[in-house]
């Protein structure tokens, strides 16, 4: 490529030294770029192959929907379902954890927004929308701080909800971020209730 | 040999390249440090190809196979030892290597391709490094990984898709580790590849001296056998000895305990550190707690930690500096000191949880390195007073020790350019 290219600058300059050259392309400048240009479509078509195999495969796509039964999980318990290699909280909270959480002036939180999958991307973050539907009491969300990944630990920190001991972000009741560097609320994955005592994440 | 010579000129490359090749003939131990960095990186070849024969590179059983290694496998617990702090000594060479470039000046014209080529063998050496302390599968191994491939999900948009493309999944998990291990097979003859083209391009231009002052005739120099090879020869053993202490009576000092749990993907360690050589690296990403503009302060700590490797590849041109060796800057001498502290600085902090005073800290470590390189680098080479310079590298050894101007040996051997 890079000689072609060469040959064809070296062309442009000398047409205008030469009385004899033209400046218009002529059949060989059009043939040496529609080789180039074939040539470069089928270097990608090679390549893809080779860099998409390392994407996500079907074995670990097929993961990626979960059924948990929840009929053993009473008010105030929790458990952790795996799903996509991530933990998922789920969390039958309190009465006083979601008032709580009601409580909460939404214009000093610090991050507004919802982050539920199951809701338009702007939804503002009230509690109702970061709980199940028509279920508040249920907090069902991706275990994960949204600093640096790590792990938080539940029912602790200054908020009465998470507090991740990698670099002190603190999530409240609800799962928002109220203190420390991560920078979003904990994700709500995309989940259905198939029946009250099922839910189907992915 | 002289058939060979005739049909393959290697015997004539080696003799003309480590032989006769003259080296200016007042280097100091500060310029042992490449040979002893190809040294090791035979070592950690060679116990690394033999480790790959007991290891298995899967999630289930990759944590214990590490084990068996070390109480199984004959010579195990050796090997494995001495690949693992070999990778510590490799990186406390190669930053004695580098602050040697930055102290003589070994980056500055004619030499800008070397230290580039240079620092693309220290990336490849960080990835190396990182891909293999993922492999034993360990706590520290996983929740690295996972904090290190997190870097990208700072990028907007492209992030996610390019995590998920490096991690062959949602998360850290086999994918990942099979891949890992590929790649810290292959990226070790990688890094060998651009060391040969790093010895070419010292081989056309001629070593720096401490003097900063060019080979001007052939007093200034010796050749490289026995006077570089020897003295080469001695500073190897000197560092394989303390390199032998580590192995046989600290094996795990420079390691990290919670690496000797297995990966829990669920349970993240309280504190998460990387391995001491990525520590500096490390408070500078963690530096930046505050939004920068649009920048968020995660996206702005990657860019930090990542900028603060790119502008090593523009030193060359930063440098404004007529003065190749800082020996004769008498005030950048100071700075580059206060650099080499600074560094030391963030690493120790690196390793502190980020908490109180410490990003405060880490933050104004940060910003005396940016300053360093884009700030100091630049002016003081304008205004700068320096001293005055030795007419020649003989002149300059010649004032030091007085006597005859030929080291003996020297004299009868032939001075031939490489």
């Amino acid at each position: 490529m890079a000689g072609r290219k060469l040959r064809l600058c070296f062309k442009g300059v000398a047409a205008t030294v030469s009385v004899h050259d033209t400046a218009e392309p002529n059949r060989r400048d059009f043939l040496y770029i529609a080789t180039g240009a074939v040539g470069a479509v089928g270097v990608a078509a090679v390549a893809w192959p080779f860099i998409d195999q390392m994407n996500p495969d079907a074995a670990t796509l097929a993961l990626a929907e979960i059924d948990v039964d929840i009929s053993q999980v009473a008010e105030g318990q929790s458990i952790t379902a795996k799903w996509r290699g991530k933990p998922v909280f789920i969390r039958q909270r309190t009465a006083k954890e979601v008032e709580e959480a009601k409580a909460v002036d939404l214009g000093s939180l610090k991050d507004p927004v919802a982050r539920n999958a199951n809701l338009p991307s702007d939804a503002e973050a009230t509690d109702a929308n970061r709980a199940a539907e028509g279920k508040e009491q249920w907090l069902v969300m991706i275990g994960v701080c949204t600093h640096l990944g790590c792990i938080p630990l539940g029912q602790s920190g200054p908020y009465d909800g998470w507090f991740c001991p990698c670099h002190g972000s603190a999530y409240d009741t609800a799962g928002r971020i109220r203190q420390g560097p991560a920078p979003e609320n904990m994700a709500i994955p995309p989940f259905e209730f198939t029946t009250d005592t099922n839910i189907r994440i992915g | 040999m002289q058939w060979l010579d005739a049909r393959l000129p290697l015997p004539r490359l080696m003799y003309d390249s480590f032989v006769a090749y003259p080296v200016p003939r007042n280097l100091n131990y500060a310029y042992t440090f490449g040979g002893i960095l190809a040294i090791f990186l035979v070592v950690q070849i060679l116990t690394g190809v033999v480790l790959a024969m007991h290891y298995a590179a899967n999630s289930a059983i990759a944590f214990d196979s590490v084990e068996k290694i070390m109480r199984d496998v004959n010579w195990g617990w050796m090997l494995r030892y001495m690949h693992a702090n070999g990778a510590s000594f490799f990186f406390i060479a190669v930053y004695v290597h580098i602050f040697r470039g930055l102290y003589y000046g070994s980056y500055k014209a004619p030499r800008e391709v070397l230290w580039i080529l240079g620092v693309i063998i220290f990336l490849l050496m960080m990835a190396t490094a990182f891909m293999g302390y993922v492999l034993p599968w360990g706590q520290m191994s996983f929740w690295g990984a996972t904090v290190i491939t997190g870097f990208f999900t700072a990028f907007p948009l492209i992030g996610d898709p390019i995590q998920q493309l490096l991690l062959g999944g949602f998360a850290v998990d086999n994918a990942t580790l099979n891949r890992f291990f590929s790649l810290h097979y292959l990226l070790p003859f990688m890094i060998a590849g651009v060391v040969i083209l790093h010895v070419w391009a010292l081989h056309v231009t001629g070593q720096t001296n401490p003097t900063g002052v060019e080979v001007k005739s052939s007093k200034d120099t010796v050749p490289f056998t026995p006077h570089a090879t020897i003295k080469d020869s001695f500073a190897m053993a000197i560092f394989l000895i303390l390199f032998a202490y580590m192995v046989f009576y600290l094996p795990n000092y420079l390691g990290h305990a919670d690496n000797y749990i297995e990966a829990n993907p669920l349970k993240t360690p309280s504190h998460i550190v990387p391995e001491w050589y990525f520590l500096p690296f490390y408070a500078m990403l963690r530096a930046i707690t505050f939004n920068i503009g649009p920048i968020d302060s995660k996206l702005g700590g990657v860019l930090v930690m990542f900028g603060s490797i790119l502008v090593l590849f523009f030193v060359p041109w930063l440098d404004t500096s007529r003065i190749r060796s800082t020996a004769f800057r008498p005030v950048y001498k100071i700075f580059f000191w206060i650099l080499v502290a600074d560094c030391i600085f963030l690493g120790w902090l690196g390793s502190r949880p980020a908490e109180g005073i410490y990003p405060a800290l880490a933050l104004a470590g940060t910003i005396y390195y940016f300053g360093h390189f884009l700030f100091v680098l630049p002016v003081l080479g304008l205004v700068e007073t320096p001293a005055r310079l030795p007419g020649s590298i003989s002149e300059s050894v010649l004032a030091k020790h007085g006597g005859s101007g030929t080291p003996v040996g020297a004299a009868a051997a032939p001075e031939t350019k490489g």
